[in-house]
């Protein structure tokens, strides 16, 4: 099982689409231009901070609202190595997957864990925290499949013959 | 044991006799939209993929509603790439300048009852107000969709609603689907499909409904639909014998059961910064306003129009407060100047803008500042949405938009 430790940063529920990247910054070129502005109405200071292997430990309905997908693929370009909530909103969900970002689900983790503290993640299992382990769930087989092809366009490339 | 409605209109789309929730299926995607924010990325991922065509390119809509008019020189780049794609791969159905995509949706005839659609924007969930299960994806599976016309999805379970009775004269559709998202929360219809029933629904126009399953996705909803009717057949131009089918079940199963007696919604309102944040307009009524917005895909059709101006008819606007009405359509624009609500906003002292999406989505046409508040018709009242993190947005029916922009505080409306 794939395993891995970082450093937390703690966010609310209902984190909605507009504090992930506001609209005003959704016509800039490029993710990467975008990536600055990240959790910006809420914590300007968070995408300066992230460093990669982190993980963000939110409530309930993470990324409630728009359908933009810049939303899961900023979080993805800060390097996370996976988000951390007790529960996500649906289109989110499948555009997180989609782009190969990690979910995780669990709704105990939030009241034991601090921003800074480390926790280490077995994929399937558990996520460890302080010694205590708290048991997560695999995603189902469909979705495991796009996110092995290495996400949708990958999965898409295959069907066309374009990568084996 | 009998079928809800969505899993009938997926039954009837994928040739299955029986379906339940959890199933995972793949759909055959009737029509689908993609507007301007996100067509530069939709081009991408598609010609990343490998697709050399659409599948079929009849069923594709673009149309161009956030950006429109430019706000910024950025902006342009998105109607050339938007361009190049139609002239690339034969797209018929485009619309530069007619309005918001979920008013068009509907209005023109794309979505249809018993219909599949997808579109690249949350509020797609808009087209149940005409029995079509719509849902909002994002641009990598638009993408896919372009390429193949099928879409994967897990089988919802169903929450029914049902309310029966006449509802007061100052309440509007808006105030009973805000009352929905505060009981059902946030996050309380989830990955789940609503489905209305009882007199109340029956009476409402076809307006009224599209503005309930526009707001659905506010609670998590994947859909909102509503079984058509003849006032359905008649707005969507297609036989009622047709569409019929489009129903959920006696002894269909629900994963829960909400039911309002009518005569006891009153105005109500999402207070800063939640959806979910609703109180009566009595408890915050006296509230002072920066400024009024009414207009969006939520509100911005002709009988919303037709409330406001009711009225602001004869009134004036408080003279600090500016007060923003955008209709939702040229359709809607050329409806609501031949009825005369617009020269009734313009002599209230309102301003009137173009059709499109600039004000609600924090891009244009009346942007706000810090410690500025705002109550407005459209969806969201998110930080940041309309302006600075520090803007205090009430969301409200068009009926109290309207009564509070002539104070200038918060306001019962009185109908």
């Amino acid at each position: 099982m794939e395993k891995f430790t970082g450093k937390v940063w703690i966010l609310g529920d209902d984190i909605d689409t507009d504090i992930i990247i506001p609209t005003e910054y959704l016509a800039l070129p490029t993710v990467e231009d975008m990536k600055p502005y990240g959790f910006s109405p809420l914590r300007p200071e968070l995408a300066g901070q992230i460093e990669e292997g982190d993980i963000i430990v939110a409530g309930k309905n993470f990324g409630c609202g728009s359908s933009r997908e810049q939303a899961p693929e900023i979080i993805k370009a800060l390097k996370v190595s996976c988000v951390i909530a007790k529960s996500y909103a649906r289109i989110f969900f499948r555009n997180s997957i989609n782009n190969g970002l990690l979910l995780i689900e669990n709704d105990q983790i939030q009241d034991v864990v601090k921003e800074g503290d480390m926790l280490t993640v077995t994929l399937g299992e558990s996520i460890e925290h302080e010694g205590n382990h708290y048991p997560i769930h695999s995603l189902p087989d469909n979705l495991m499949d796009i996110i092995n092809a290495g996400g949708l366009v990958k999965a898409m490339q295959k069907r066309n013959g374009i990568i084996e | 044991m009998g079928n809800t409605l969505i899993e009938k209109i997926i039954m009837k789309n994928i040739g299955a006799k029986s379906l339940t929730p959890g199933e995972m299926v793949t759909v055959n995607v009737d029509r689908v939209m993609i507007h301007d924010i996100f067509i530069p990325f939709v081009a991408e991922k598609f010609k990343e993929m490998g697709f050399t065509k659409i599948w079929d390119p009849d069923k594709v809509v673009l149309i161009y509603d956030h950006l429109v008019p430019t706000s910024a020189v950025e902006d342009v780049r998105h109607f050339k790439i938007g361009d190049q794609f139609v002239k690339d791969y034969g797209l018929t159905h485009v619309h530069r300048s007619d309005g918001i995509c979920h008013q068009l949706m509907p209005e023109m005839g794309y979505a249809k009852p018993g219909n599949i659609v997808f579109g690249t924007d949350s509020h797609t969930t808009t087209y149940g107000g005409v029995g079509c299960f719509s849902s909002g994806i994002g641009y990598t599976e638009m993408a896919s969709i372009l390429g193949t016309g099928e879409m994967w999805i897990r089988v919802p379970e169903t929450i029914k609603i049902i309310v029966n009775g006449e509802l007061p004269s100052n309440v509007t559709s808006k105030d009973v689907i805000l009352r929905l998202i505060g009981d059902l929360r946030a996050d309380g219809a989830t990955y789940k499909c609503l489905e209305f029933h009882g007199s109340t629904f029956e009476n409402m126009s076809v307006s009224s409904r599209l503005t309930m399953s526009n707001m659905s996705i506010e609670a998590g909803a994947k859909a909102a639909i509503f079984a058509p009717d003849e006032k359905t057949a008649e707005f969507s131009k297609v036989d009622l014998s047709d569409v019929d089918w489009v129903y959920g079940d006696e002894d269909a199963q629900y994963c829960r059961v909400m039911e309002y007696q009518a005569e006891e919604f009153v105005p109500v309102t999402a207070c800063p910064s939640q959806v979910d944040k609703i109180k009566d307009v009595a408890e915050v009524a006296g509230t002072k306003l920066d400024q009024v917005f009414i207009g969006s895909c939520t509100n911005g059709r002709l009988e919303d129009l037709a409330v406001a101006a009711k009225i602001l008819k004869g009134k004036k606007v408080a003279d600090y407060v500016k007060l923003i009405v955008t209709p939702a359509s040229r359709q809607v624009y050329l409806d609501a100047s031949r009825a005369g609500y617009l020269s009734t906003f313009i002599k209230a002292g309102a301003i009137v803008t173009q059709p499109g999406c600039g004000l609600c989505c924090g891009r244009a046409c009346g942007i706000l500042s810090d410690d500025e508040v705002v109550l407005a018709t459209n969806n969201r009242n998110f930080l940041g949405r309309m302006g600075t993190n520090k803007v205090q947005i009430y969301l409200g029916s068009p009926a109290t938009a309207a009564a509070s922009a002539v104070t200038g505080v918060i306001t019962v409306p009185e109908i």
